[in-house]
């Protein structure tokens, strides 16, 4: 073994994953992993790369959960509050082993608080074989599994493997094609049709909306993500996440341009509005 | 329990009647009343009944009483030595009161209770602008010894010297002890005349035994107990009930347990003058008169809400120097509601619910220090309200009935923050706590204390070269607890000894049985710095730095190094083997009246205060910078949210910290869920998992720090903020700055 090698992997088994909580800034936390072991990584699933790590998440799916967030994204949304998570290389490189052991240790509460694992990011499916064996670990454990994912590379995941989830948190950011590649630099089909399989799958989804004044508020859009959300049968929850300036910060610190500066928060009577959207069309929206 | 053939017959008693038979009614035997009579409520909340008119204007009056004592410190202070028939009755509102009975003649006016200590009766009057009564000067300094002066009589240098550095803090040596309770409801259940007969028998067992020490105190306590009783009938009197006779109704039987506890705080200004467990107990009266059409449940919520108002108003005449360990003028009013019976019922009733709603009806409040003994069986309907009443008003505490109840039994109560007993079959020599960061300094220093350099404790050697090794400092370590766990057993067997003496408490121990179990009840500060510091000399690299007269005074610490509460064994370990380490050297020593050695991990608000008498520390913190209240991980330093760091602490072994482990957790609304209804879910959740793993006891804040940094500069617009400290609850704006600081740079769980 190389004494490059033998740097990270110290770095893997000493440090933490001791970010605060989510907002706190992280930054090539693995730039010293020489790239041959990031392939490896990614085609094997043995180790992955995490941006952080939290217990008693009640926001991340149902009941109270242990949350890990894996970073590297190819989303580039305006409004992303982690851009941090945007470069794999910015993440702790982490053994599956070591964070399987991790959740290990609150499995029996997870069951206690109808909770249960959330892998988020960044976009976990960025490292769909490391993500495919945590959700099988966490399921020979009895826990239950949901993934928080723009959908975007769905199709990485065989029939078999969405079985191992049991919630999907699916962000559709917006309707309009062409508002969809603005706001993200991507297209809104590949999430809609993860959408329509894991409707035919019968896969649980909660539906996640986040709601910027002025970007992703317009009425027909909300409609038109509603009516296709209650058409698809299998959309149990949707969370309607208001707009906030904490992710400001890091755009700030890593030097990037902010096109949200001057946006503020959504306002309530925005958010009882876009609520009133999805109930219109029979769905649960918070 | 003595009993006599003679009431083995059943008697005919015409207040019991509709009440189940039961060995109750032959002996003192309050639990089997219970175990007989109450049945459980499964329901929720839609039963309750909101304040009444009378209620609010009798609130109101009070409020603005309130107002008043902020502003002056104290409203009234009575020069008039209290005792339980010192001051005539006294009313807010005589016609409109349904539970009457104030501590002096007036609402909130303070009485001087000289026995625990004459210097702290006079520094308080100074404090406040009173000039003392010549007279009364005279009697305690000329005539009447006090418990204050008779410690120190008997206290050893050794003793002076920790208490002067700081080492051990918090003493009952200069005030009451308090952290005994009285079963107040012996007082309604049987009235006074049946608890004198009572009393007479177990003195008279005692003429049999040979007049030694023990059994001369024993007769001379009993007869002290007697004559207290004698004075709670008189003083019931005053305010026209004859409480010799078993209480009626359910309002009587309210008014007979409070005239109780009202002779108590006559008589003693403990440092915690906790209630009991009262809540099931009064149920069976509320419902044998709701069944009879005697009572509606609004007039059953009133005599609560008004019962609750006078708990609230309960005060002690204290110094600055004592608000600067337990801040915001707590009485500990702790009342113990709800846990499992042994037979598998849930001890939960309406009036459980009746108790807790009062934080609707008047508002939150700090007193009573309502404390729910929580168990995942009880049930859902209770579990559910208990946790919106915690998210509505952070006025409530939550403690392991599981835990409890295994050890102590079904019929047990908290007194002060988290000391469980049996109520009227256990007390505590109550010891505050000694600060275990400052002992590993000391082991670190060969004794020298780390601010003043003085030779505090044994001069054992300090450590030699630049960097710490772990197995040497832990060797020194122990060295340093031996030495300490002695001084400090020495200390309390002096205070207690004296206490009994000079402070005796006649009336709390009247409603006791003969012969209780005693435990003593040690404490610690320091256990999250000693553990990170303990954890960064194992796993990181320490550098000392000393001054010019060897002293260590500045750790550098190089590396990274676990930290206790992110639920990692290699530091929660170091953390629960202090915990038993130090409890096993307590016990080495012999205790008076042979009490049972049992531990605290709780700090209340003296976490502050430790912090400023405790110099740099190896796991970085700075000299001044406050501890972790109780058994809480550092500030900021549990990194994995607040199942990470419950767990942590649910791992302090329970066995050797039986008088409480104390958590205290602050978490953001929306870190409890995105709606309402799921916050209660998840906050129910929470606490199943965290008492479902050996957790022993949780505060639970709900709060903005921002509504924190709002209050602290518009005092004005929050005067029934409430927010949990450590065991009990504040106000928060009368907190001190400093303290107010402290409670914002907590972990805040959620995002």
């Amino acid at each position: 073994m190389g004494g490059e090698t033998m740097t990270w992997q110290k770095v893997s088994t000493e440090v933490g994953l001791d970010a605060k909580d989510p907002f706190e800034l992280r930054v090539n936390l693995s730039v010293d992993v020489p790239e041959s072991a990031v392939k490896t990584a990614l085609k094997t699933g043995d180790m992955g790369f995490l941006h952080s790590f939290t217990t008693g998440s009640t926001v991340d799916g149902p009941g109270v959960r242990v949350v890990a967030w894996t970073a590297g994204c190819q989303w580039r949304c305006l409004y992303c509050h982690n851009p941090d998570t945007w470069n794999m290389m910015n993440g702790l490189p982490v053994t599956l082993e070591r964070a399987i052991e991790a959740l290990r240790k609150y499995r029996h509460g997870l069951k206690l608080m109808f909770g249960g694992f959330t892998l988020s990011g960044g976009e976990p499916l960025m490292q769909d074989r490391f993500a495919v064996r945590l959700f099988t670990a966490a399921k020979s454990m009895g826990i239950h599994t949901a993934l928080d994912t723009n959908g975007s590379l769905g199709e990485r995941l065989s029939d078999e493997e969405l079985e191992l989830i049991d919630v999907v948190l699916l962000d559709i950011k917006t309707w309009d094609p062409e508002r969809h590649r603005h706001l993200t630099g991507k297209d809104v089909g590949p999430t809609l049709d993860f959408a329509r399989r894991l409707a035919e799958r019968k896969r649980t989804i909660w539906l996640r909306y986040v709601l910027v004044p002025g970007l992703t508020d317009d009425e027909n859009d909300v409609n038109q993500i509603a009516m296709f959300a209650a058409r698809l049968g299998n959309v149990a929850r949707v969370d309607v996440l208001p707009f906030h300036q904490m992710g400001r910060y890091k755009w700030k610190k890593l030097g990037i341009n902010y096109a949200l500066d001057d946006v503020s928060p959504a306002p309530p009577w925005l958010v009882e509005r876009v609520c009133g959207q999805f109930r219109s069309v029979g769905l649960i929206a918070h | 329990m003595a009993t006599t053939a003679r009431q083995i017959v059943t008697e005919k008693v015409s207040q019991w009647e509709g009440f189940n038979v039961g060995l109750w009614q032959s002996g003192v035997n309050v639990r089997d009343f219970i175990q007989q009579n109450y049945e459980p409520y499964y329901g929720d909340e839609n039963f309750l009944a909101p304040a009444t008119e009378r209620t609010k204007k009798i609130w109101a009056q009070l409020n603005e009483l309130f107002l008043e004592e902020r502003k002056k410190g104290v409203l009234d202070v009575s020069q008039v030595p209290s005792s339980i028939t010192a001051h005539g009755p006294g009313y807010i509102d005589r016609e409109n009161e349904v539970i009457f009975g104030l501590q002096t003649e007036a609402p909130l006016k303070r009485a001087i209770m000289p026995n625990g200590g004459f210097r702290m009766v006079l520094s308080a009057l100074k404090t406040y602008g009173y000039e003392p009564d010549p007279h009364i000067v005279e009697t305690f300094t000329k005539y009447r010894k006090t418990h204050n002066d008779a410690v120190f009589d008997a206290y050893t240098a050794d003793i002076r010297r920790c208490r002067g550095s700081h080492i051990l803090t918090g003493l009952p040596d200069a005030y009451g002890r308090g952290r005994i309770i009285g079963d107040y409801r012996r007082v309604a259940l049987y009235g006074v005349a049946r608890l004198i007969e009572h009393k007479e028998q177990e003195k008279l067992a005692l003429d049999s035994l040979m007049s030694t020490d023990e059994v001369i105190r024993d007769r001379e306590e009993l007869s002290e107990q007697i004559r207290a009783l004698k004075e709670l009938q008189e003083m019931a009197a005053s305010y026209g009930f004859d409480i010799s006779v078993p209480a009626r109704t359910a309002r009587e039987a309210v008014q007979w347990l409070y005239f109780g506890y009202l002779a108590a705080v006559k008589e003693g200004n403990g440092a915690a003058m906790s209630l009991g467990r009262t809540s099931t107990f009064l149920d069976i009266y509320f419902e044998r008169d709701l069944k009879s059409g005697a009572l509606t449940e609004q007039q059953a919520q009133e005599i609560v809400d008004d019962f609750v108002i006078k708990l609230r108003i309960v005060r002690f005449l204290r110094t600055p120097e004592y608000d600067d360990l337990f801040a915001g003028d707590p009485t500990w009013v702790t009342e113990s509601i709800a846990g499992m019976g042994d037979d598998g019922r849930p001890l939960v009733t309406k009036t459980s619910f009746r108790y807790l709603h009062t934080l609707y009806n008047l508002g939150p409040a700090p007193e009573p220090n309502l404390t729910v003994w929580y168990s995942p069986r009880l049930p859902d309907g209770f579990r559910s309200f208990a946790a919106k009443v915690a998210i509505d008003t952070s006025a409530i505490q939550f403690e392991s009935d599981e835990i409890m109840r295994q050890a102590w039994g079904d019929d047990g109560a908290i007194a002060c923050c988290v000391s469980p007993m049996l109520v009227g079959k256990q007390m505590q020599f109550f010891g505050a706590r000694a600060n275990l960061a400052k002992c590993l300094l000391y082991a670190i220093n060969g004794g020298r204390d780390e601010i003043t350099g003085r030779q505090i404790g044994p001069p054992i050697g300090a450590v030699q070269g630049e960097y710490l090794d772990f197995d040497d400092v832990i060797a020194r370590f122990e060295k340093m607890m031996d030495w300490l766990a002695n001084v400090y057993v020495n200390a309390m067997n002096v205070i207690h000894y004296m206490h009994d003496k000079y402070a005796y408490e006649r009336l709390e121990m009247a409603l006791h049985d003969y012969a209780p179990l005693r435990t003593m009840a040690f404490g610690m500060a320091g256990l999250s710095v000693v553990a990170d510091s303990l954890s960064a000399i194992r796993y990181a690299n320490v550098r000392v730095v000393r001054d010019e007269t060897g002293l260590v005074t500045e750790y550098q610490t190089e590396g990274e190094f676990p930290q206790f509460g992110n639920n990692d064994n290699r530091v929660d370990q170091l953390a629960s083997w202090l915990v038993s380490t130090f409890m096993g050297k307590l016990r080495k020593h012999p205790t008076y009246r042979n009490a049972l050695h049992t531990q605290s991990i709780l700090t209340i608000t003296s976490n502050v205060v430790y912090g400023k008498n405790t110099g740099n520390t190896p796991d970085g913190r700075r000299h001044g910078e406050p501890f972790a209240p109780g058994a809480n991980p550092m500030h900021g330093r549990d990194k994995f949210g607040i199942h990470a760091s419950a767990a942590s602490v649910a791992k302090i072994p329970y066995r050797d910290a039986a008088d409480g482990i104390s958590l205290t957790t602050t978490l953001l609304p929306e870190g409890l869920g995105r709606i309402a209804a799921d916050r209660i879910t998840n906050l129910r959740s929470m606490l199943d998992a965290f008492f479902g793993m050996t957790g022993y006891h949780m505060n639970v804040n709900v709060l903005n720090r921002e509504t924190l940094m709002d209050a602290m500069d518009h005092p004005e617009k929050y005067p029934s903020l409430t927010i949990r400290v450590s065991g009990y609850a504040v106000n928060f704006v009368r907190l001190t700055r400093e303290q107010q600081l402290d409670v914002l740079n907590r972990t805040f769980h959620g995002r």
